[in-house]
């Protein structure tokens, strides 16, 4: 069965779980509601043999609602499709854990929660990871500026706003050709 | 009154030649200095690698002699900061360099430890000098290993000017002229 057949096979077994699919260039989606994911990808281990999880990440649509979307990248070992679900979560929704149906989700699901503020509901370890704990806030949300927010916790992280004009890796967006775009030419040469 | 170290000459002695040199103090502790300067390597990103290569026998860092990398700071006396510094990592390489028994430089190697480089971002600090003093400063991302070679002979000229004694021993100065 390849990963066509499987998308038309969980639309029939989900029925109402499954709200959209798509096809992009030999690339399968399915968006399916919140509640719905997780039997989803249960039956997507369980009996399409989708023994790898490739990647948990989510997305910001900021000024949407719902605001944010979880998306899950599989795979089989045994036949080489990949499928993807996603799913959109609204603010301060908890979304349940897959850790348990793959073990690599926990730290994937501790990366979204550290990036993105999303929480999962029996995650067996929900800390950040990249950040320090107790840093406080959400680096990947789009209300979140690029250049950062002052934090401070004294002995174990601080941060502060970096300098997004000037220095010498900006370029001068919109102006001339790429040679003076370059940051080299607003410097003079000696 | 002791003479500014790079005032300082040397000579010899017709009687005792061979045997004796005059020098001054400060110039004798400075050339002992900067010929055996051994590098705490805070390797952090790619720069690292290039730091690898300058230590290993094609650059050959112990022609300078600072090829003994010490990996405690107790055992070392120049820092050098080579990679991408993330504010997780900041505190810990505070820590590190607050463990280096003084005398004691820095030197901040490449772009990312000299002022966050191309991470314009939340997550790295821009420039190790806003947390510690650095001596010299190495640009390139990365630098080549004869940048850092370069950078370790400005440390050493560097090093060559200090007025070492006059600075760091005020306690015996003033035990001895009481």
């Amino acid at each position: 069965m390849n990963a066509a057949q499987m998308t038309s096979a969980l639309k029939q077994k989900f029925g109402s779980a499954v709200l959209k699919t798509k096809e992009f260039r030999g690339e399968h989606t399915l968006v399916v509601t919140l509640e719905g994911a997780k039997p989803l990808l249960k039956y997507c281990r369980d009996e399409l043999a989708f023994d790898y999880l490739v990647d948990v990440s989510s997305l910001d649509y900021m000024g949407k609602e719902p605001r944010f979307e979880m998306v899950y990248e599989l795979y089989g070992y045994g036949h080489h499709q990949h499928l993807r679900v996603r799913a959109a979560v609204a603010e301060d929704v908890e979304v349940p854990t897959v850790s348990d149906l793959w073990p690599t989700a926990d730290w994937h699901e501790r990366e979204v929660y550290d990036m993105m503020g999303i929480k999962f509901s029996g995650h067996p370890d929900l800390r950040r990871i990249l950040m320090w704990e107790g840093y406080p806030y959400f680096p990947l949300r789009k209300d979140f500026p690029l250049e950062g927010k002052p934090s401070d916790m004294p002995d174990i992280g601080f941060t502060k706003v970096a300098p997004m004009a000037d220095g010498p890796f900006v370029t001068s967006p919109g102006v001339g050709d790429t040679v003076t775009r370059e940051p080299r030419s607003r410097r003079p040469v000696e | 009154m002791i003479a500014p170290a790079d005032q300082t000459l040397a000579a010899y002695d017709s009687k005792v030649e061979g045997n004796v040199i005059f020098t001054k103090l400060d110039a004798a502790i400075n050339w002992m200095r900067k010929n055996s300067m051994w590098p705490m390597p805070m390797g952090l990103a790619c720069c690292a690698i290039e730091m690898m290569a300058a230590a290993c026998s094609r650059y050959d860092l112990s022609r300078f002699g600072a090829e003994v990398m010490r990996f405690s700071p107790r055992q070392a006396d120049v820092m050098i900061v080579a990679g991408t510094v993330t504010y997780k990592m900041a505190l810990a390489v505070k820590r590190v360099w607050d463990q280096m028994p003084a005398p004691k430089w820095c030197i901040a190697m490449g772009a990312c430890a000299s002022s966050g480089g191309m991470y314009r971002s939340y997550a790295v600090l821009q420039g190790i000098d806003q947390l510690i003093p650095v001596d010299v400063y190495i640009s390139g991302c990365p630098p080549r290993p004869e940048a850092l070679l370069e950078g370790l002979m400005r440390l050493q000229q560097k090093i060559e000017t200090e007025h070492s004694f006059v600075e760091q021993k005020k306690e015996l100065i003033a035990e001895l002229t009481a």
